[in-house]
């Protein structure tokens, strides 16, 4: 990379973000920048605010303060829900429709018809199981079921929190294949993990640590930055340098 | 709001209904077999019978549209699925009348089944015509269906949401004139009574099904069930909240 975009060109710009969950703060003035046409990959241990920070993103949480912009418009506008695909932790289909039923229906809200239908599940991996009831899906699967309906009408942004959780490695790499050939169609990825070694596959770095931004970084920057080849490794010198700061 | 996606959720709601062969067989067979049963536990006393049944051809839909409602409705709050939807194109309203369209449709289904039942097998009579009771049978339905929809929003869990039918709608069945005349129960209750839209649906389905004219209290009965439906609806659309803490 020659030299980093401007602030204007980035797909999400996040400043000061603040989340409080009742008693719990969630996030804590988180400052970031996503590029558009990019895989960015969110790091972070179980519970350190991945998944509210990609609610906010999304506009579907209440937050404290601060600012998100996405894609030139502020978070949670009407006109962004077309435009940005957002798949859950959990996946989010109907257990009791086949995987077909399921699509057709997210489909239609999108005005989406068959023949992307079937384009989305040979993406996906799901090719011969569309008549399966999602509910009996294996644990992958279903999760792939609810990551093509994120993509079924090719959105400019995709929020994919942690979409690789329990995939064998094979669906994995298969996965972030599919990840980079969207990105190089210029789609924007911001894909969540609490596993160091997807960091390689991503073009950018968020690491975050108890609901603040540790670093914006890149695999190579941290590499060297850290002295460690091992991104997980180097993410733990950057966590162990921010305690001595502290 | 947007025709499609509302009918595209009509769709999916039956869909997934079709897909659970004991909800239909339940939403279907069960009201009209309750209704057989009171016909023989009033063995040869038509006048109770007419009494209690008749009403309760209309009633019945009430109930089961609670249920599966506040069941369908708290499912897609705790699986997700509401929450990616609040990130689609769709709006909330597409969501309820989709609900609305869809289980109204079953509701019909279910209305026709039940009075062909009373008013044609067991000999209950409509001086209205079976066709008010059943358009009536509709209306209570998605009464239930607004209901069922507010009250998914209290729930966490479908053994709460199972709990509401002893704690919501019990007493409002108890209450409403079906078992005892509400003139002669404890003036505390009585009064009660009054706040509680089962009351009025009741009271529309018993002028319906006696014989006489319907009088402005008939009117006035519908304008009230239609009135409640209207606010559930407004409030149960307040719960479908696009950003959650």
């Amino acid at each position: 990379m020659a030299q980093p975009p401007p602030p204007a060109e980035a797909a999400i710009a996040i400043r000061d973000l603040d989340v409080i969950r009742g008693d719990n703060h969630v996030l804590h003035g988180v400052s970031l920048e996503v590029p558009r046409g990019k895989i960015t990959g969110l790091l972070g241990p179980s519970g350190c605010g991945k998944s509210t920070l990609m609610r906010s993103i999304v506009g579907v949480q209440i937050v404290a303060g601060g600012e998100i912009e996405v894609l030139g418009v502020a978070a949670g506008a009407p006109e962004l829900r077309p435009r940005v695909g957002y798949v859950t932790q959990a996946p989010s289909v109907y257990g009791d429709l086949s995987v077909a039923e399921n699509l057709r229906y997210f489909g239609a809200l999108f005005g989406v018809g068959e023949e992307r239908i079937a384009a989305t599940v040979e993406t996906v991996g799901l090719g011969g199981l569309e008549g399966r009831i999602a509910g009996t899906l294996s644990g992958g699967q279903r999760s792939r079921g609810s990551l093509a309906t994120a993509l079924l009408n090719e959105p400019e942004a995709l929020i994919l929190d942690e979409p690789t959780v329990g995939l064998d490695p094979v669906l994995r790499a298969e996965l972030w294949s599919t990840f980079d050939r969207l990105a190089g169609g210029g789609v924007t990825l911001l894909v969540s993990s609490h596993v160091m070694d997807e960091a390689s596959e991503c073009d950018e770095l968020l690491l975050m640590r108890d609901g603040a931004l540790l670093r914006q970084t890149t695999p190579e920057a941290l590499r060297t930055e850290t002295g460690e080849q091992d991104l997980g490794k180097a993410f733990l010198a950057i966590i162990e340098a921010s305690e001595r700061e502290a | 709001m947007s025709a499609r996606a509302t009918f595209a959720t009509a769709r999916r709601v039956l869909w997934q209904i079709r897909r659970d062969p004991r909800t239909i067989a339940l939403l279907l067979i069960v009201p009209a077999g309750l209704l057989v049963l009171l016909y023989f536990i009033f063995d040869g006393q038509e006048a109770t019978f007419q009494k209690i049944g008749a009403p309760l051809c209309g009633l019945f839909p009430f109930i089961v549209m609670f249920l599966i409602t506040s069941i369908a409705m708290l499912r897609e709050r705790t699986t997700g699925t509401l929450e990616r939807l609040m990130t689609m194109p769709l709006g909330k309203a597409d969501v309820l009348f989709g609900y609305g369209i869809g289980f109204g449709l079953l509701a019909a289904l279910q209305a026709v089944v039940i009075c062909s039942v009373g008013f044609v097998a067991l000999g209950l009579d409509s001086p209205h015509g079976a066709w008010l009771v059943g358009l009536l049978a509709i209306g209570n339905a998605t009464l239930g269906m607004a209901l069922g929809l507010l009250a998914s929003a209290f729930a966490r869990t479908e053994f709460q949401a199972v709990q509401f039918m002893p704690a919501f709608i019990f007493p409002q069945l108890l209450l409403c004139g079906l078992f005892v005349a509400r003139d002669s129960m404890a003036p505390a209750l009585e009064g009660a009574s009054y706040a509680l839209p089962l009351t009025y649906a009741y009271d529309a389905l018993a002028r319906a099904t006696e014989p006489g004219p319907l009088g402005g209290g008939f009117t006035a009965d519908v304008l009230v069930v239609v009135g409640v439906t209207i606010a559930a609806l407004g409030l149960g659309a307040l719960t479908l909240r696009r950003r959650t803490t």
